[in-house]
């Protein structure tokens, strides 16, 4: 597969259409073709990231499945180790031959399971067997739809194994084969037999992979949304059968497990011998991804606070679903790459450079117009001014600076950000949040140490215990090692001094100690009269009231302070930063209009103002009023607001018919007629019908000339 | 003295069969005297009922194969279209007799074609001087069949002017199966459960070659002792049996205990035994699961079960969907107005709670409601502002999918946008 694409992620469970769309999209990205702009380069851009992006994510996927699926692996492995072999056994004969089925739990996010399973029954035909069968619940509404099913994907797959040459004795057409178990083994045991019988030097590679007798694996998709009748026949059918077709059912599960037993009687569920996997929580998954993708500066495109927080809302608040979230990960980056011509220099430092001097002059004037650049104009001295606003190569060199920092800064940033995650991820109640993902945001919207919550943490962590502070600032100490670059050297210096100041306050503490509980002692062993044991008590009182601190909180105060002089440092939101805007994405409200959008919010809009939409100023409404010009269903809309639950289709019409005559007759006298104009009349049944397919109106059983309303509220 | 005594079988065989159906003597018997001679003609149809594994699969099977009467034996549901039915009986019939004969793909669709070619393979099979019996096994299933179907094989007999018996096997009574027009009756019969020392008796025949059948026995009895109050099934108590021998044996095979040391073996099996019942019985965990933690020496509450998974993750907004689908299934309209809304009238509190009283709604079930009622409620009961975007609608429908496996269900009625939810 290439991988070189923008449309590939998209478009990729529609593999037929990606030509089409592909030159589409290429053509968009040209459309506003201004060569000043670079859209070419900017085209190549995008595409090589979104590759490596790509790339990326699926080895993230990759390894964190791995677990899950060397689990399952074994699971089939020991399936059927005995098939064939006709063992004598006592307890053979006396057990049930149950059904291997490991159930697997996937979680709610479904959207996701689908790369999932691809990936396992990938692996699966590569290292066990070439049997795999995946079923949907959409296709087998039926026993019988799901033994066609389950025959047509076993009996294909076949064909690809073996070489084109045995193509006639296999290839029979799907509708001739009688659908049922019997067919399925004997196609089964022709086709075991015939590997065997084959010269090994012909088939070595293809028969070493797998066993001799390779399981058949039937995999249920979704489980929920299969009937319960035709899992319980397939279960009964296939158990009949179990010592003929070495059987292994794997069950997706997005729920609970105990859908298994809800679904299955006993007397079924007693047919099946069930192992649980549990994949890993798609929450997980979406830390690794935000861990890899955006806390890290090996990508030069960034997301701004809002986008990123629309991303996050989504799938906390909608589906969970990771794939979901990289899809939006990637219009985040087309549209990027798409609508800002300076996009160009959103890439990888070297290539940046070049970049830079190979800039058009309208391309300056581009970033001359980036407010963040103008207000770092602003800042500047006067004669400096006038040099980057008119000299071309001056701004260049600038910019080339400028950008370098920021990818310092992005550098940074991210350690800092890490630090400070571990102080704030062990506080009382987190403050600023549990996840990294929550600092991220809060960091970015705006100076995080302006909050209120950035502060409450301050304090929480000005309490924290000795040992959990060594650990942090250890875990510190290690994160910032991690860097290649020198600038944490010193930060790192001095967070061991200040390790190193813990280590020892141990030993100072322990001697203190034992100094003042001795001296006290020896204090009250003298002989006293009670006059001056009250003075003495009287004194310890006191000076443990204002007892100074003790040397550990000085430190911890330092450490604390210091970890805050970090944060002002480094943790700058990017808004600040010169420039932003070329690495940064941050149209947040185009992108909730393309995942998030509101199709009954659009719809109400566009007949209420149609002027919305269709940009005429004749449509431009005042007010509440009726514009006569507006189209007719936009006025039918309108009017239909006005009414109750049930609506008088006369009525509706009688008005109807005054909104559109308002405008044409203005004296009235002709309008004074009973009579309604035909025309009139078909464009009302019209638009009436218009609102019927909308979904708004339907017609109403209890009074023949009155339709009900379907929604609620008017004007 | 045999039970059975037939004058057409040799006594020899009959002895052999009464072995082999241990406490069905009578049954067989029966079914032995009503088949008659091979030459005779038998009753059209046989109907044989009785609960799960009472029998009378295995009975019917041992009982044909052992007097090498010819018949066809077939499984309806898994044969579950009436052409892969009758095709089915056809294939079987030509190798009845004929054995290794290689049989030519048969093609029929219809029962009409069906009597043509069952007389066509009976002419050629010489078996007019036999009765054949066609044994169906599961026959509730022939009800989801044509019209046809269930009538007509209970006539097979006199439409196809052949010597052949059809026996149905069934969980259900023949009341059950009743067409409304009505039909030919079957003769019925009955296979009545095992009793405790039945059970006992057939367990303790298949003892295991190393050990002595009375120490099996005893293990029998402990067995049934723990489960015969939950499970009365013969295959998944032979299920168990095996499984969980082999712990019983451990005393013995370390030399711990002998053979006849029955207490002890008690106390060994007994607390292991309880345990099977609540998790291998119920199939919470596995039964390979169950004899790798056997062989390892581990103990059983390491491994969690099934239903130890409950816990669920859901999207923020699926789970207030839930909520708000649970409130409109069982709260009644007129509620609405007082639950969710901040300003509602006065409510008449008397009257109100004594209408209240009179029936929970948790005993009625739950009630359909429009969609529309589900998105109100869910924006009245979720804090902060949602906005109807296409995401919420489809998580409607996703729920669809995933509260198949929640207990509340939710059902989209055919016409309209009504949704149901089951009981929580």
């Amino acid at each position: 597969m290439t991988t070189c694409s923008v449309s590939k992620g998209c478009f990729v469970f529609k593999p037929s259409t990606k030509k089409r769309r592909l030159s589409e999209k290429t053509a968009n990205f040209r459309s506003p073709n201004h060569d000043s702009e670079d859209t070419e380069l900017r085209f190549v851009t995008c595409q090589s990231l979104w590759s490596q992006i790509k790339s990326e994510t699926e080895q993230i996927q990759e390894d964190l499945n791995k677990q899950l699926i060397d689990n399952l692996m074994s699971f089939l492995s020991r399936s059927h180790p005995d098939f064939q072999e006709k063992t004598t056994e006592w307890t053979c004969g006396m057990k049930f031959r149950e059904i291997p089925t490991a159930a697997l739990v996937l979680g709610v996010n479904v959207t996701d399971h689908d790369l999932t399973f691809r990936g396992l029954s990938d692996v699966l035909q590569d290292n066990i067997t070439p049997y795999v069968a995946l079923l949907d619940a959409k296709d087998c509404p039926g026993i019988k739809n799901l033994m066609q099913k389950l025959m047509g994907q076993l009996m294909n797959c076949d064909i690809e194994v073996d070489s084109l040459e045995d193509e006639d004795c296999v290839q029979v057409s799907q509708n001739r084969i009688r659908c049922s178990m019997p067919s399925l083994i004997s196609w089964y045991e022709s086709v075991t037999k015939k590997t065997d019988s084959e010269t090994p030097s012909k088939k070595r590679n293809s028969s070493s992979r797998h066993w001799q007798t390779p399981p058949v694996v039937v995999i249920f998709k979704d489980m929920e949304s299969f009937t319960t009748k035709v899992l319980q026949d397939f279960i009964v059918i296939s158990s009949q059968h179990i010592h003929e077709i070495p059987l292994v059912l794997i069950f997706g599960i997005a729920t609970s497990p105990m859908i298994i037993h809800r679904l299955l009687p006993h007397s079924v569920s007693s047919l099946l011998c069930i192992e649980l996997f549990q994949s890993l929580s798609c929450k997980e998954h979406l830390s690794t991804i935000i861990d890899k993708l955006i806390l890290t500066s090996r990508f030069p495109f960034k997301l701004g606070e809002k986008v990123l927080r629309v991303l996050i809302n989504i799938f906390l608040y909608h589906d969970f679903s990771v794939q979901n979230f990289i899809k939006g990960f990637q219009l985040c980056i087309l549209e990027h790459f798409y609508s800002e011509p300076l996009s160009v220099l959103c890439c990888h430092q070297g290539d940046a450079k070049k970049r830079v001097y190979s800039l058009s002059h309208d391309q300056c004037e581009n970033i001359r117009k980036l407010p963040s650049f103008r207000r770092y104009v602003e800042k500047q001295e006067s004669g400096k001014q006038i040099e980057l606003l008119t000299n071309d190569s001056f701004l260049k060199e600038e910019t080339e600076k400028l950008l370098e920092d920021l990818h310092v800064y992005h550098e940074n940033y991210v350690l800092i950000l890490r630090c400070l995650h571990v102080f704030t991820s062990s506080l009382p109640k987190y403050p600023l949040g549990k996840q990294i993902r929550e600092l991220h945001c809060a960091c970015l919207e705006n100076q995080v140490w302006e909050t209120e919550e950035y502060e409450s943490s301050l304090q929480l962590a000005r309490m924290l215990n000795k040992t959990d502070l060594v650990t942090m600032l250890q875990q510190c100490v290690e994160i910032l090692m991690s860097s290649s670059g020198k600038e944490f050297d010193k930060t790192v210096e001095k967070l061991k001094e200040l390790l190193t100041q813990f280590q020892n306050l141990e030993v100072a503490e322990a001697s203190q100690e034992r100094d003042v509980s001795i001296s006290s002692q020896k204090e009250l062993q003298k002989k006293t009269d009670l006059y001056h044991l009250q003075k003495t008590l009287l004194e310890l009182k006191e000076s443990r009231r204002s007892k100074k601190l003790t040397k550990f909180e000085m430190l911890r105060f330092e450490v604390v302070d210091y970890i805050d002089r970090l944060v002002r440092k480094y943790l700058v939101p990017a808004d600040n930063r010169t420039l932003h805007e070329i690495v940064y994405f941050n149209a947040a409200t185009v992108l909730r209009g393309h995942l998030n959008a509101a199709p009954r919010t659009a719809l109400h809009t566009a007949l209420n103002n149609p002027h919305w939409y269709l940009k005429n100023q004749a449509l431009k409404c005042d007010g509440g009023g009726i514009s006569n010009k507006a189209p007719d269903i936009c006025i039918v809309y309108k009017l239909h607001l006005e009414c109750g639950r049930l609506i008088n289709l006369v009525d509706w019409l009688e008005a109807f018919s005054t909104v559109v005559m308002a405008a044409e007759e203005p004296n009235g006298d002709a309008a004074s007629s009973d009579e309604v104009d035909d025309t009139i009349h078909a464009r009302f049944i019209r638009a009436v019908s218009e609102l019927e397919l909308l979904g708004f109106i339907k017609p109403s059983k209890q009074k023949t000339d009155h339709v009900a309303r379907l929604t609620w509220g008017g004007c | 003295m045999p039970n059975l005594a037939h004058p057409a079988y040799p006594s020899a065989e009959l002895l052999h069969l009464e072995s082999l159906v241990p406490c069905r003597e009578s049954q067989v018997s029966m079914l032995l005297s009503i088949f008659g001679e091979r030459q005779h003609f038998s009753f059209p149809s046989i109907f044989i009922y009785g609960h799960t594994s009472s029998g009378k699969t295995y009975v019917m099977q041992t009982l044909l194969t052992t007097l090498q009467l010819p018949h066809v034996f077939v499984n309806c549901v898994e044969h579950f279209t009436s052409r892969l039915l009758l095709e089915e009986i056809l294939i079987q019939l030509q190798s009845c007799s004929s054995g290794t004969e290689q049989t030519s793909p048969v093609h029929c669709d219809t029962l009409n074609d069906f009597v043509r070619l069952f007389k066509q393979t009976l002419a050629s099979q010489e078996l007019q001087d036999q009765t054949v019996y066609i044994v169906l096994d599961r026959a509730e299933q022939l009800r989801e069949m044509e019209a046809n179907i269930l009538p007509a094989f209970l006539r097979l007999q006199e439409l196809t002017d052949r010597n052949v018996t059809v026996i149905l096997l069934s969980e259900i009574v023949w009341e059950l199966f009743r067409p409304s027009i009505g039909c030919f009756e079957p003769f019925t019969m009955y296979f009545p459960d095992y009793s405790i020392g039945h059970l006992q008796k057939i367990l303790s025949q298949n003892h295991p070659p190393e050990y002595s059948a009375d120490f099996y026995a005893a293990y029998i009895n402990i067995l049934l002792g723990v489960f015969y109050m939950v499970c009365r099934d013969l295959k998944e108590l032979r299920h168990l049996a095996a499984l969980n021998f082999s712990k019983y044996c451990e005393p013995v095979v370390r030399g711990e205990a002998n053979e006849r040391d029955t207490r002890k073996l008690w106390k060994n099996i007994e607390p292991h035994l309880k345990k099977a019942m609540q998790t291998v019985y119920l199939r919470e965990i596995s039964s390979s699961q169950w004899e790798r933690l056997q062989r390892d020496g581990g103990e059983p509450g390491q491994l969690k079960g099934l239903s130890a998974h409950t816990h669920m993750e859901l999207p923020y907004y699926s789970k207030f969907l839930l909520i708000a689908a649970y409130l409109a299934s069982y709260n009644p309209v007129r509620t609405d107005k007082r639950f969710f809304l901040k300003h509602h009238g006065k409510i008449r509190k008397t009257n109100f709670m004594k209408k209240h009283e009179k029936t929970s709604n948790h005993l009625l079930g739950p009630k359909p409601f429009p969609l529309d009622r589900l998105l109100a409620i869910l924006y009245s009961i979720v804090d902060n502002r949602v906005a109807p975007t296409a995401n919420i609608f489809s998580q409607v429908l996703m729920n669809l999918v995933l509260m198949y496996c929640l207990p509340h269900l939710l059902e989209m009625e055919s016409r309209q946008p009504q949704m149901q939810t089951f009981t929580l």
